[in-house]
């Protein structure tokens, strides 16, 4: 099951997910919050176009609908409303101070080999294109927890939430080869009522806190230590 | 005849060098609003250097003077081995990639001895700042490489472009990131912008200047050469090995043509695109370095996975 | 008439001991017999490695020394033959370095008859260890070895650190000799004897291999330096004499690589590819962390040893790979893999002897050891800075010399990992050749340090100002022949690699793939298409263009060079204390791999007249150690500590307890009995 064997559009999805992956990465070592939003829209960038790719060589219009949405919403509006946020808060100038960024990187390195390592399993009951699809969102995944995990910016926290929304959602277009209208539609809303809603809660943060530093939410724990 | 041809190839290789450092330069003042040199200005800068009375340090010793041309030297074997027009010349199989990379090693070993050689701090920064610069920057670009050479399953360059050639266009997850990985140790190991700056005298963020700084007449002619060489080279390499359609396959003077205009095209893109990247990224502080070269690392720790795993699953 | 060879060069080596204690009771017996007899042992140990290498056959013999129902089984076989040349050309060189050495540092007749009687001890013992073909005869002539080698290190006794240094050396050999002993135990009582005839036809079950296999490994490992056993070189190593430093360093640690190889491919039946993992990544363990700590030294022997570390741990990891491909059934790249690590075993031999006496010679000649205290050599010993250099280039493994040859050929091991199946062993190959990468990478930037602030720039100290070039033609003859070897195997590579092919053939039954080229003009180890190196051709391609260049250049000269002082910035006065030090060279990969060291850094600051600002002096110091000391050693340390006080209580020097205990014992002791 070499690559050489595959067609056209199997190594272009493989490359786009290879992409895909490396936009992850991008974010992880990601110290200014403006950079991680506009590599977060670049991932969304690369998710549109392999879901015009899908669009294209499986002939099914509706993706192109999907297609529109997941532009107009991951690479136009969120990032957008994300960036206006840090502008609006004058954060756009902090960068963080990332501890341990290599050996983050190295355990991202290890998190995508893991991830194939838990797909080996389907290795002889899938196509390839699956199984590769399938394992880059999964990483996509563990990588934008890793993300939550190794930034302390609620912003980046958003970030690295959204990301794990695209993972998924490059999983179902590429494995299912788009999913029902109904749920995209669904989907999509959902991104953008959760991404509404995380503005809200960042002006509720900042105004009690007075950051949004979520270490320092340690504050709000209950038992004094 | 073949050896004739390798060896006419390696001279234009050399002789074609300064001019795309020239264009470099061009587009980068074009891009910075400045009035630009021209194409030829390096050509001029080392004809005027070889004129000139060379001025040697008292306290240096031999070793400083016969620097310049075993670094020069292992240059032009360097581009005798690099694929440039044609593919299947004698001269590549005298030397296989991880040849290549010992090659900018022995140069580098030398230039840094060169620069500790004459005693002053200086010297000594620029040395100790290049080989922790490339001993980080050679896993990478090791990495990157070993990812298309086990693609091939050959070390050979040449026979290594044969290959992807022969293959046609595959889209391979691994070459996109092995392509990266090894932009980025080009970078670093060119010095350029953001790593080392190559029109800077500070003190503080100088590295390869550092080294050279007591080099004057026909002996800084051969190492800016040199460095000119190197650009070239890693040039060459990224453009034959990720973009090799267009090189000449046979030895016929239509495909020796074609091959020169289509290498001449890559190159011009690839300069226009670092003039780009130049301008817009600044210099970084020296310890941001290892992140940045540690990235390349990851990349090229990505790619050779992405090949042994995702491309060739047994 | 080979085995007779390598008979008489172990007997030539206790010659030329025996002679140096003759020598102190009757002072009219020349001590150059000592040297020559040294000499000859060297030149016999060649000629019988060379020979038996060419002829690839196995020689046997049954010696009648010893225990009378235990005769000494002897068996010279390619491997041994290999490793005799490697021993041969290190103790031939040394014959011409000692005389002087020894001369000039050694006054007293005692101490130089010590010295001689043990060297000779030390190379017999090594050798012996290569002929044995049973375990007590390997166990006698391992124990020789360590023994006379602890004297060597204990030579300059009157240093209580070196007394040190002598008895942590001694300790850890017998430690690993215990080991060693252990293994061989498991296999024999498999065997039911103690040759190794036995024990390569005996059935073992894989638990009990596994277990031999880690016996062994520790104990080999112990002798050879693996991390984390590794302590008692840098200790050792610079404290003796620089020609011993030279034995141990080169030959020695190679002896131990001989007992692992032997052990692994060839007394057990079978390998497994796991144990191929755990010596690669203990090996690459090794390498890193070797060069890593070789890179922070300023003692230069001490980097030296360490450096040792690193080549041990690049030979152990492809060992490794080696493994891995023999039991994954591809015979004719283990093959490869065992020509990459028995050449860089012969490779490693050359250059750390090389740069061993090179190091003698700087001592000798400044009295220093210290990097940064030296300097400007260059011009002041041009001709030992000259094969010091060649010694540097063929370490860092560039082009053109030795050292290069064999990374290159790890490197193509490595790189066929392509035909395995297996998932882990995929993913950890390339990253342990990446690891490689970056160990050749910081070998290169540690001796480029090495050279530039020995023999570079201003001298730092009035000991290196006033050094001298040796005089003694025989003392600049050893290193320059070593220099001469890697030179010529870094050219000519093929002439070794095809006698070390042959011991591939009988270790484990296999060449290198067919279509492999090992010509004179260019080497091939898969096949020329796969990849292809020809040294002949690249040195003319640099001569050509060195010379066309130069040429060109040197056209018209009307310009000659002028000679001016060096730019100061326009302040004047510069001074040597501005060049850069080994801390201050080190000082970005010292912090890029920080948590690699423990770093005590300490700055302290005098002002003057109490201001804040005013700065009369400033002292910094800087402390490395190593991480083993704190987390390994220390432990052990304690735990022995503990127990032996626990022990210690019942020691209550009351008679009528001691008197208590006697008689319980041999109540016990009868109860067993009955």
């Amino acid at each position: 099951m070499n690559i050489e064997s595959q067609d056209f559009y199997t190594q272009a999805i493989l490359s786009m997910s290879a992409l895909v992956g490396l936009t992850s990465f991008l974010m992880l070592g990601q110290g200014r919050l403006l950079r991680l939003i506009f590599v977060f829209a670049l991932q969304g960038l690369l998710l549109t176009l392999t879901t015009g790719l899908c669009a294209y060589s499986l002939d099914n219009p509706h993706l192109y609908i999907s297609a529109v949405l997941t532009f107009s919403l991951k690479v136009i509006f969120i990032p957008w409303m994300l960036q206006k946020q840090v502008l609006e808060m004058n954060m756009h100038r902090d960068v963080e101070a990332l501890k341990n960024n290599t050996s983050v990187m190295l355990g991202g390195a290890s998190l995508m080999v893991f991830s194939y390592y838990v797909l080996q399993p389907i290795i002889h009951t899938s196509s390839m294109i699956m199984l590769n699809a399938l394992a880059v969102s999964l990483s996509v995944v563990l990588l934008g927890l890793l993300l939550m995990i190794s930034h302390r910016q609620a912003v980046a926290h958003v970030v690295g939430f959204m990301s794990i929304e695209n993972g998924l959602f490059f999983a179902a277009i590429v494995s299912t080869n788009g999913m029902p209208m109904v749920v995209e539609l669904g989907v999509a809303f959902d991104v953008l009522v959760a991404a509404v809603l995380f503005g809200i809660f960042f002006l509720h943060i900042r105004t009690s806190i007075d950051s949004l530093d979520v270490d320092l939410m340690n504050k709000l724990h209950e038992v004094d230590k | 005849m073949n050896w004739l041809m390798a060896i006419i190839q390696t001279a234009l290789f050399v002789a074609l060098a300064p001019l795309l450092m020239g264009f470099l330069k061009f587009c980068k003042c074009l891009l910075q609003n400045r009035s630009a040199p021209s194409f030829l200005q390096p050509y001029r800068d080392l004809l005027k250097l070889t004129r000139k009375q060379p001025v040697i340090s008292e306290d240096a010793s031999w070793l400083f003077c016969v620097a310049p041309y075993i670094i020069f030297s292992a240059m032009i074997l360097a581009a005798s081995v690099v694929p440039f027009i044609a593919i299947d010349l004698p001269t590549s199989a005298e030397a296989d990639v991880i040849v290549l990379v010992g090659f900018f090693a022995f140069a580098r070993f030398f230039l840094a001895l060169a620069g500790l050689d004459i005693g002053t701090a200086f010297g000594g920064m620029g040395s100790s700042r290049e080989m922790t610069i490339s001993s980080l920057a050679e896993p990478a670009m090791l990495m990157a490489v070993f990812t298309l050479t086990m693609t091939a399953s050959t070390t050979n360059l040449s026979g290594a472009i044969e290959h992807v050639i022969q293959e046609g266009l595959i889209l391979r997850p691994s070459f996109v990131f092995a392509l990266f990985a090894l932009i980025l140790v080009a970078i670093a190991e060119t010095g350029r912008i953001p790593v080392d700056n190559p029109t800077t005298h500070l003190e503080l963020t100088m590295i390869h200047e550092a080294m050279i700084l007591e080099y004057s007449g026909r002996h800084l002619a051969l190492i800016e050469w040199a460095s000119a060489l190197k650009l070239m080279l890693y040039g060459v390499l990224i453009s034959n090995i990720f973009f090799p359609w267009g090189i000449a396959e046979s030895f016929t003077l239509s495909a020796l043509g074609y091959g020169f205009l289509a290498i001449s095209s890559k190159l011009i893109v690839l300069c226009i695109f670092l003039a780009f990247a130049e301008t817009a990224v600044a210099k970084m502080r020296l310890f941001r370095v290892q992140e940045y070269l540690g990235f390349a690392y990851l990349l090229g720790v990505l790619g050779m996975l992405s090949h042994i795993i995702l491309e060739s699953t047994r | 008439m080979i085995l007779f060879l390598a008979y008489s060069a172990v007997i030539f080596s206790f010659a030329s001991g025996s002679i140096a204690l003759v020598h102190l009771f009757k002072p009219e017996v020349n001590k150059q017999w000592v040297f020559w007899l040294l000499g000859l042992s060297g030149l016999a140990a060649i000629i019988a490695g060379v020979g038996g290498l060419i002829t690839s056959q196995i020689y046997l013999d049954t010696l009648n020394m010893g225990l009378p129902w235990l005769p000494w089984h002897v068996h010279f076989d390619s491997l041994s033959a290999l490793f005799y040349l490697i021993i041969g050309i290190a103790v031939f060189s040394i014959s011409f370095y000692a005389p002087h050495y020894t001369h000039v540092t050694q006054k007293d007749p005692q101490s130089f008859a010590v010295l001689s009687l043990f060297t000779g001890l030390f190379i017999g013992g090594m050798l012996l260890v290569l002929l044995a073909d049973d375990a007590f005869m390997f166990m006698i002539a391992w124990e020789l070895m360590s023994v006379a080698s602890y004297f060597l290190v204990a030579f300059d006794h009157e240093n209580s650190a070196n007394r040190r240094a002598a008895f942590l050396y001694l300790l850890m050999a017998e430690v690993g000799a215990l080991f060693i002993i252990l293994a061989f135990g498991v296999m024999a009582s498999f065997a039911e004897d103690f040759t190794f005839d036995a024990m390569r036809v005996s059935h073992l079950s894989t638990m009990w291999m596994s277990v031999a296999f880690i016996l062994a490994l520790i104990g080999f490992g112990m002798k050879a330096g693996l991390v984390p056993i590794h302590v008692w070189l840098p200790e050792a190593h610079p404290v003796a004499p620089s020609h011993i430093s030279a034995l141990m360093s080169g030959v020695m640690l190679k002896v131990a690589i001989y007992g692992l190889i032997r052990f692994c491919f060839d007394l057990l039946p079978e390998v497994h590819w796991e144990w191929g993992v755990v010596l690669l990544v203990i090996g690459t363990i090794s390498a890193v962390s070797g060069i890593l700590y070789a890179m922070m030294q300023q003692n230069l022997k001490r980097l030296l040893a360490y450096s040792s570390v690193e080549n041990i741990g690049i030979i152990v990891m492809v060992l490794g790979l080696s493994m891995i491909f023999l039991a994954n059934h591809y015979p004719e790249f283990a093959a490869l893999g065992l020509l990459a690590a028995l050449l860089h075993s012969f490779n490693h031999a050359l250059f750390k002897n090389l740069l061993f006496l090179g190091a003698g010679i700087i001592h000798h000649q400044t009295h220093e050891l210290n990097i940064d205290m030296l300097g400007g050599l260059i011009k002041r010993m041009p001709k030992t800075s000259f094969l010091f250099l060649i010694g540097c280039m063929s370490i860092s493994s560039l082009p053109l010399f030795n050292g290069f040859v064999s990374e290159w050929l790890a490197f193509q091991t490595a790189l066929r990992v392509d035909v395995l199946d297996d998932g882990v062993l995929r993913s950890i190959i390339p990253v342990s050749a990446a690891a490689l990468a970056l160990t050749a990478a910081l070998a290169a930037a540690c001796f480029v340090k090495v050279f530039g602030l020995i023999f570079l720039g201003v001298p730092r100290s009035r000991h290196a100002e006033k050094a001298k070039e040796i005089t003694d033609k025989r003392m600049l003859a050893a290193p320059a022949m070593l220099a001469g070897l890697c030179f010529f195997f870094g050219i000519f590579p093929s002439s070794i690699l095809h006698l070390i092919d042959n011991v591939a053939k009988q270790l484990i039954g296999s060449n290198l793939p067919p279509q492999s080229v090992l010509s004179v003009f260019s080497i091939a180890p898969v096949s020329a298409q796969q990849a292809s190196y020809s040294p002949p051709l690249v040195l003319i391609g640099a001569l050509m263009a060195a010379g066309v260049c130069f040429w060109v250049l040197h056209r018209n000269l009307k310009t000659s060079v002028r000679i001016a002082p060096t730019w100061d910035c326009g302040f004047g006065g510069l001074t040597p204390r501005m060049q850069y030090t080994s801390s201050a060279f080190t000082m970005p990969l010292r912090r890029i791999f920080s948590p690699a060291f423990l770093i005590e850094e300490t700055i302290e600051k005098t002002m003057r007249n109490n201001t804040e600002t005013n700065v009369a002096q400033v002292r910094y110091s800087l402390h490395i150690q190593d991480h083993s000391w704190i987390h390994l050693y220390q432990p052990v340390e304690h735990g022995v500590n503990h127990v032996a006080k626990q022990v210690g209580r019942i020691q209550t020097g009351n008679i009528r307890t001691y008197l208590g205990y006697s008689l319980a014992t041999l109540i016990l002791l009868l109860w067993v009995v009955s």
